[in-house]
């Protein structure tokens, strides 16, 4: 257990003591209590960058289930300290936000709390940990946590809906993960990524590869929203603002991207990858933004736009896995993919972050986040306004903000994409650029939808709950230290791309590198006339166009009939899932103890029978056998007459008469196999229960004749021959065949040395088995307790009814 | 013998089964104590019969039967007897409650479709 363990589970043990702050401080809003804890870790983890921008890792480890290869690796490599500081910044500023968010005397912040540190404890796991399995313990908790975010106002349908929704489709997307991780160990051996990393050619030849690549993407796909899996991110935005920017904008939807860099380095090579990433990123990015244009709800519209962004950074990790089939970094075009993921993926934080923070905003000091409600904001919010611009204009890619690097990189990427002659790239590889440079035209739309129908336009202070004014200080601090960096990332980007970019391109892209090389990362503000240049301008210019002629072509929208979306299918699958597993179930639980009885017994015929027949088990061996008796014989025919007739008396008295006498030629039995104590005992017992049935039978109804019909007594004949059958089989194989030697010895020899008896029986029950014969009684107490509380408690009913 | 137990045994466990899947509780209780009868058969039978002199070690016999089958039978008889006791309340209280014995009445289940 080193300090880097105790970093990422501290926000987790910071969460069992919170509830403590949250119970008996109340005048302090318990906010304050859980604001140091990023921050610290955020500044932990800021003394790293100068072991990682020199290639270095930290490792630590400690045993867990080490005969299993499970081990609690940590590792701290450029990728995963890119993400911690993301968790641990964007946490800090968060927690911050949430404290003017969510008021300290309405809501139930100890809850809240514990659930955001559950998460943050549970992203630094998934980031920071080296083991498959370890990472998987902490990608479930994410899920969880982000359900529990997601239904945080529980008592709302809408919320209880979508985490819901959440769970079903992450978690679905976590066991796949599992599988594929399985199927890695089977092909490696091993669970550590350092290791598979070292072993990425065993893997690349395998067979299994791809069902392994369908298993993580299926994982990455899910967490991070990729279509046809979004549908669950639009409905998480019913989870408190703050959660939304920090879950499901900045971290947690990250975590499949961070998955898919992070097996980059095993499976990257692979054609499939390449297209299997690229390919779903890039519709998932023109689907996400050509959704988020028709939205009236603005963390909807927030909610698309995330969507459709972690396609882009998906679909650049995707084509970025070109640059594998060129040796070299020099001269390599096909990084500068890679680069610009890396480099959005922290854009993409920042002005989101803000851009949500907006949001709540204006759903904070308005009560509503409807569009069309909405207007005229500007002069009463001004901050808010100016960080909606910066937000939005980075999020349109619009120059000096950090987002027109970026997205000046990602059409570059996307059109190099064309020079590769690999895996008929050269012809379909046309959709890449085409695809991303419609996407980028209904990005600008939105952006600018987002900030002027809110801002700009005519005031409506009739249809607000509340008198719209600027937010409190505390709550603009968080946005505008995002703000801010967006600007200063856009002006001096540079400072990332030593410390932050190149170490983790260094993660993704290993192979690459030789010893003691590093990406040398350069992002430039002016590229000239390029391509991607006129790209942009274009995005721009058609871009405006259509958002001043949106009300003329929005109808467009409706084409698609609601029974197709992707939401309804969801919907009406969860439900023929539902009501078609009730129907399962009612089918063979049907309530009747005779069909349970069936199964039981037609389950035990069978397993047995079948064990029998395959292990060749059904043998009879005649040669250990004794010998037969007069005495047997009559008390064999005795039991077998009186057992026959039960099935067919007519009366109880009959039956029960009938079981006493098989009862006492059991006794009998005993006595001629030389069993003095059991005869005793069975005698006994047999008369203390004939009595006891006598006295009962005088209570309970006379037989009925059983009108049942032939099918039904046909089965229960069949069931029971199959069972008697069966029972002699194995009486008889059990006979013949002896396979170890008898443990009884023991107790013959030792009864009089150890125990000083000289009745074997009575000493093995109250000896050498006393524990037995103790837990024997208690049985006996619990039933007659039992028979007791039946007889004297009688529940009074209800006189209702 | 053991040849002919084993018969025996199946028989009486072809017997319980049917009775158990009957409709009637009583008939049911029969059943069960039916098999445990059997059972206690069945365990006694496969430590092999008759190899020696009771467990006793009065008996002074170079040879005895097989003492733990005997041992775990007698607590089986103790804790089948209490199962069976238990049962037949259980069923004297159930037709006092419920007013029938019938099983098929006596679903556990509330479906009523």
């Amino acid at each position: 257990m080193s300090l880097l363990h105790l970093a990422i589970v501290s926000p987790l043990l910071l969460a069992v003591i919170i509830p403590i702050f949250s119970k008996s401080i109340r005048q302090i809003h318990t906010g304050w209590f859980v604001l140091p804890l990023p921050v610290v870790l955020f500044s932990y983890f800021l003394s790293f960058i100068s072991t990682t921008s020199h290639q270095g890792t930290v490792y630590e480890s400690f045993e867990w289930i080490p005969s299993l290869g499970i081990n609690f690796a940590a590792k701290i490599d450029g990728l995963g300290l890119l993400f911690a500081l993301l968790i641990s910044g964007i946490g800090a500023l968060v927690v911050l936000y949430s404290i003017y968010y969510l008021a300290k005397d309405k809501e139930q912040l100890g809850n809240f709390y514990v659930y955001l540190l559950l998460f943050m404890g549970a992203m630094l796991g998934v980031v920071l940990s080296d083991n498959l399995i370890v990472m998987y313990g902490f990608w479930e908790l994410t899920s969880i946590s982000s359900f529990l975010l997601i239904g945080y106002w529980y008592h709302r349908e809408k919320s209880r809906y979508g985490a819901q929704k959440s769970m079903l489709i992450t978690v679905f997307g976590g066991l796949a993960m599992l599988g594929g991780i399985i199927l890695l160990y089977i092909m490696t051996g091993s669970f550590s990524i350092s290791e598979i990393v070292a072993q990425s050619d065993i893997v690349l030849e395998h067979t299994l590869l791809i069902p392994a690549i369908l298993c993580f993407l299926l994982g990455a796909f899910t967490k991070s929203a990729q279509f046809p899996f979004h549908i669950w991110l639009p409905d998480a935005m019913e989870a408190p603002t703050p959660v939304s920017a920090y879950l499901h904008s900045a971290t947690m939807v990250k975590a499949g991207i961070y998955l898919v860099a992070r097996m980059s380095p095993v499976f990257a090579e692979s054609p499939v990858w390449l297209w299997l990433v690229g390919g779903f990123g890039i519709v998932t990015l023109f689907w996400g933004s050509f959704s988020a244009v028709k939205q009236t709800d603005l963390k909807s519209i927030l909610a698309f736009s995330t969507v459709s962004q972690l396609g882009l950074i998906m679909s650049l990790l995707g084509v970025g896995a070109a640059a594998l089939h060129y040796d070299g970094i020099d001269d390599n075009v096909f990084t500068v993919a890679t680069t610009a993921a890396v480099f959005h993926l922290i854009n993409h934080a920042t002005f989101k972050g803000s851009l949500f923070m907006v949001v709540g905003i204006v759903d904070h000091e308005t009560g509503t986040r409807d569009i069309r409600k909405l207007g005229g904001l500007m002069h009463l919010m001004p901050v808010t306004f100016t960080l909606a611009i910066i937000g939005a204009f980075s999020m349109a890619g619009l120059p000096p903000f950090n987002g027109f690097l970026s997205k000046e990189m990602f059409f570059t990427g996307m059109v190099n994409i064309l020079k590769l002659d690999l895996f008929s790239l050269s012809t379909w590889g046309l959709l890449f650029p085409v695809l991303a440079w419609i996407a980028s035209v209904f990005t600008f739309i939105y952006s600018m939808k987002l900030v002027f129908r809110t801002f700009t336009g005519k005031y409506k202070p009739e249809g607000l709950k509340k008198k719209p004014h600027e937010a409190p200080l505390g709550m603009l601090i968080s946005p505008v230290v995002l703000g801010s960096l967006v600007i200063i990332f856009g002006l001096f980007p540079n400072i990332l791309s030593h410390n932050l970019i190149s170490p983790a391109m260094a993660s993704i892209l290993p192979s690459l590198l030789s010893p003691g090389d590093i990406f040398d990362v350069h992002i430039y503000f002016w590229h000239g006339p390029t391509p991607e240049l006129f790209m942009t301008i274009g995005v721009v210019i058609l871009g405006i166009l259509l958002y001043l002629t949106l009300p003329k072509w929005e109808k467009a929208y409706h084409l698609l009939p609601e029974k197709l979306t992707l939401n309804k299918i969801y919907d009406r699958g969860l439900e023929s899932i539902q009501s078609g597993s009730f129907k399962l179930t009612r089918f063979y639980m049907n309530g009747y103890i005779r069909t349970y009885l069936v199964y039981i017994f037609a389950f035990f015929i069978l397993i047995l029978g079948y064990t029998l027949y395959t292990k060749d088990a059904f043998v009879i061996d005649t040669t250990n056998v004794s010998s037969i008796g007069f005495y047997e014989i009559v008390l064999s025919l005795l039991i077998v007459v009186a057992t026959i007739t039960i099935l067919f008396a007519k009366s109880r008295l009959t039956s029960i008469i009938l079981l006493g006498a098989v009862g006492y030629t059991v006794a009998l039995f005993f006595v001629v196999f030389r069993a003095p104590d059991l005869a005793l005992t069975q005698l006994v017992i047999e008369t203390v229960s004939v009595a006891l049935f006598l006295l009962c039978f005088y209570h309970l109804p006379k037989f009925k004749k059983e009108e049942s019909k032939i099918p039904f007594k046909l089965t229960n004949a069949l069931i029971s021959i199959g069972v008697g059958a069966i029972v002699t089989a194995i009486a008889l194989s059990a006979n013949s065949t002896k396979l170890f030697d008898s443990i009884s010895q023991f107790y013959v020899d030792n009864t009089y040395i150890r125990a000083a008896g000289k009745n074997m029986v009575n000493v093995i029950l109250v000896d050498f088995r006393g524990f037995d014969t103790l837990f024997e009684i208690c049985v006996l107490a619990i039933a007659s307790l039992g028979i007791f509380a039946m007889i004297k408690l009688r529940l009074t009913r209800g006189k209702e009814g | 013998m053991e040849i002919v137990m084993a018969f025996v045994v199946g028989i009486i466990f072809m017997a319980a089964t049917y009775l158990m899947l009957s409709k009637s509780l009583l008939r049911i209780i029969i059943g069960t104590g039916l098999l445990s009868h059997g059972t206690h058969l069945l365990v006694l039978t496969m430590g092999g019969l008759k190899n020696g002199a009771a467990p006793l070690l009065g008996e002074h016999a170079a040879q005895y039967n097989d003492p733990l089958p005997q041992a775990l039978i007698l607590t089986a008889i103790v804790i089948a007897f209490g199962v069976t006791s238990f049962f037949l309340v259980l069923a004297y209280r159930a037709y006092q409650e419920l007013g029938t014995d019938n099983m098929d009445r006596l679903r556990g289940t509330k479906i009523n479709e």
